[in-house]
C-alpha cells in the first residue's frame, strides 16, 4: 500500500484537490482510502464517503495535531491494509505552520494556495521545507504575474520539491497530481519510521492543563521573549 | 557551484555574484555580524535551536541555497517556435484524427460549452502530454518529443493564463509588484522592464495609472492591462490563454497585438464574437475532444469589421457617460 502525507494550512485547499485526485484515481480502477485528521471537529469524512472510499477520522482535541498525528498513524496503516487499499491519503491540517508531519520514505505533499500572501512560504516551516510536492492551488483566482512570483517563493523555500498547480474546484492539475502518486513507495509500517524533521516541542504546565497566568505557573519548556 | 564551493565562499562575495540571493538569506534569518565570513563557517556558528526555530536543518539549509544559484546561472530558456496537438479522443472514445500545430504569433480562438473540455486541452498541453492523459493526446514542441522533466520546471512552464476572474490580491505598488516579478525571473534590468511594462499598460487601458498606484486599486480593465503587458513582456510562457476579456476599459485588439509581437501562441476561450473573429481560426470543442478546426473566413474578417464599429460606437457613448454627456443621439 502506498502512504501519502498531504499536510497544509487550514482553508488551503487540500480536501477538494483530494477529492480530485481520488476521482482520477478511481477511474483508474485502484483502491484509495482517506484519513482525516483534524483538531475540533470536521465533515470532510462525508465529502470523502460520498464517492465511496473508505474513510476515517482522528480529532486531535487539546493535544497538538501533530503529535495526534505521529502517534495514530501507524494504526491508520493497519487499517489501511485490512481494507485492502492501494493508496492510503492521510490529510492534516497544519495549524501553526511549524507542523512537521512527513516521515522519511512516505512521499509527502505540502498544500499551500496563492491567496496567503507573498511571504507565507517563508513562514511555513517543515511541511513546506520537506515535502517532496508542493502544491500551490486558488491559481484561477490571481494574476498569471502573483502566481509566479508565489511558486518563485516556494521554490525558494524548497528547491527540490516538485511543484505543481491544481485548481480545487475544476480538478485542472488532480490527473496530473496523481501520476506523481504511482511513484510513492509502498509503506507495509512506520513503526521504526523517522520523521523528516522534529515535530514542534511542547511540554510545559500549560501543556498538562495550567490556566493560571505568570511566572510562578511556567514550568517546563518554556521560552521567553525578548521585549 | 556544488555546496562546497558555496559553503567556501565568503557571504559578501556570494551577495555580490548571484543576484537576489540577500533576499534568500534574510528569509532564513542569515545576518552576519561580519559580512567577510565564509557561509560555512557562518553555518557552523548557528545553534541546532536555531535550525529547529527556522524548521529546516543544515544540510536542506545548504541543497535549498545551492538550488537556488543553480536557478540563477541555468541555460537561457529554449526557445518555443511551434506546439503541435496530435489528436487523441474524446470521452466517448470517438478518436479526434487531427494534428494541430500552434506558431508563435498566432491567435487561435476555442469555442464550446462548459464542461467540454476546455480547460483539458489546456492540461494537456501544459503537462506536454504523451498519451498518458485521459484524452490520449501528445504534444509535440518544435515538431519534436519534448522532455517529460520539463512538466515541473518553473521557468519552462508553458501556459500562462488570463482569466476575467483573476485579480490581483497583493498588498504593492504597481511599481513594487512588477520589479518582484521581475526578480523572480532573475531579470537584471528591473527599472527598464517595469518602466516598459506600465507603458505598454498604459497604451492598453482606457484610464492611466501610475507605478505608485496600488495594484488592489487598479480597475478591472487597469488590472487586465496591466495583466496583459507583464504576461506579454515577463512571463517566460510561450503559450497564453485568455478566458474571455471584459469589453470595458481595455483596447482587446491592441492587447492581442501586443503579445503576437512578443510571440505568443495565443488561445482565446470565449464567445464573444469581436474575440473569436480576431482569431486566425477556432477550435470547436465538443464532448472532451477537437470536434472541428475552422479557419476564420473573409466573410468573417468583413463582418469583423462592422462587429468592431458597433463596439466603437458603444465605447463612445461609455465615455460621453462617463464625462457626464446627455446620450440624446445613439
Amino acid at each position: 500500500m502506498k502512504l501519502i502525507t498531504v499536510s497544509g494550512p487550514p482553508s488551503s485547499g487540500k480536501t477538494s484537490i483530494l477529492l480530485n485526485a481520488i476521482k482520477a484515481l478511481l477511474a483508474d480502477n485502484k483502491k484509495v482510502g482517506v484519513v482525516k485528521f483534524d483538531c475540533l471537529s470536521t465533515d470532510d469524512d462525508k465529502l470523502y464517503a460520498a464517492l465511496g472510499v473508505p474513510v476515517r477520522v482522528g480529532l486531535s482535541g487539546n493535544l497538538c495535531p501533530d503529535h495526534y498525528f505521529v502517534s495514530n498513524i501507524d494504526d491508520c496503516i493497519e487499517w489501511g491494509k485490512e481494507s485492502g487499499l492501494d493508496f492510503l491519503l492521510s490529510e492534516s491540517a497544519g495549524l501553526c505552520n511549524r507542523c512537521s508531519p512527513h516521515a522519511k520514505n512516505v512521499l509527502a505533499v505540502c498544500v499551500i494556495d496563492n491567496l496567503m500572501g507573498i511571504n507565507t512560504p517563508k513562514k511555513v516551516g517543515p511541511m513546506l521545507k520537506f515535502a517532496d510536492i508542493v502544491i500551490i492551488s486558488k491559481g484561477d483566482i490571481v494574476s498569471q504575474a502573483e502566481r509566479e512570483v508565489f511558486a518563485f517563493k516556494v521554490r525558494q523555500s524548497n528547491a527540490r520539491a516538485k511543484i505543481i498547480h491544481v485548481n480545487g474546484i475544476t480538478g485542472q492539475g488532480a490527473y496530473e497530481l496523481t501520476s506523481l502518486f504511482y511513484d510513492a513507495n509502498e509503506t507495509e509500517t512506520l513503526n521504526g519510521g523517522t520523521l523528516r524533521f522534529s515535530m514542534p516541542a511542547a511540554l510545559c504546565s500549560y501543556c498538562l492543563g495550567e490556566t493560571k497566568i505568570g511566572k510562578d505557573y511556567q514550568m517546563g519548556n518554556i521560552k521567553k521573549i525578548k521585549a | 557551484m556544488n555546496s562546497m564551493e558555496l559553503l567556501e565562499k565568503e557571504i559578501t562575495t556570494i551577495i555580490k555574484e548571484i543576484p537576489y540571493i540577500g533576499t534568500l538569506f534574510e528569509t532564513y534569518g542569515i545576518r552576519p555580524q561580519n559580512d567577510s565570513v565564509r557561509l560555512g563557517q557562518y553555518l557552523d556558528t548557528l545553534t541546532d535551536e536555531f535550525y529547529e526555530d527556522i524548521g529546516i536543518d543544515r544540510s536542506q539549509l545548504i541543497s535549498n541555497l545551492v538550488g537556488f544559484v543553480a536557478l540563477a546561472d541555468q541555460q537561457p530558456v529554449f526557445k518555443v517556435n511551434s506546439v503541435t496537438i496530435i489528436g487523441g479522443h474524446d470521452k466517448s472514445g470517438k478518436p479526434e484524427d487531427k494534428t494541430i500545430t500552434l506558431h508563435v504569433g498566432s491567435i487561435t480562438s476555442i469555442v464550446g460549452p462548459t464542461g467540454s473540455g476546455k480547460s483539458r486541452l489546456l492540461g494537456d498541453i501544459e503537462w506536454l502530454a504523451q498519451g498518458d492523459t485521459p484524452t490520449g493526446r501528445s504534444i509535440l514542441i518544435n515538431d519534436a518529443i519534448p522532455d517529460t522533466n520539463l512538466r515541473f520546471s518553473l521557468e519552462h512552464k508553458l501556459v500562462a493564463q488570463l482569466s476575467q476572474n483573476m485579480n490581483f490580491v497583493m498588498d504593492a505598488s504597481v511599481g513594487e509588484f512588477i520589479a518582484m516579478h521581475a526578480e523572480s525571473r532573475m531579470i537584471k534590468n528591473v527599472e527598464q522592464i517595469v518602466g516598459e511594462i506600465i507603458r505598454q499598460a498604459n497604451l492598453l487601458a482606457g484610464e492611466q495609472f501610475t507605478n505608485d498606484t496600488a495594484l488592489t486599486a487598479l480597475s478591472g480593465g487597469q488590472s487586465r492591462a496591466l495583466m496583459i503587458a507583464d504576461t506579454a513582456l515577463l512571463s517566460t510562457s510561450p503559450v497564453v490563454l485568455i478566458d474571455e476579456i471584459e469589453n470595458a476599459g481595455i483596447d482587446r485588439k491592441r492587447a492581442l497585438q501586443l503579445l503576437v509581437k512578443n510571440e505568443k501562441i495565443i488561445l482565446i476561450a470565449t464567445h464573444d464574437p469581436i474575440l473569436a473573429l480576431m482569431a486566425e481560426q477556432r477550435m470547436v470543442i465538443k464532448n472532451g475532444g477537437i470536434h472541428k478546426l475552422i479557419t476564420t473566413t473573409p466573410q468573417e474578417k468583413a463582418n469583423l469589421v462592422a462587429l468592431e464599429e458597433l463596439d466603437a460606437k458603444m465605447l463612445a457613448l461609455r465615455n460621453r457617460l462617463r464625462s457626464g454627456e446627455i446620450i440624446d443621439n445613439a
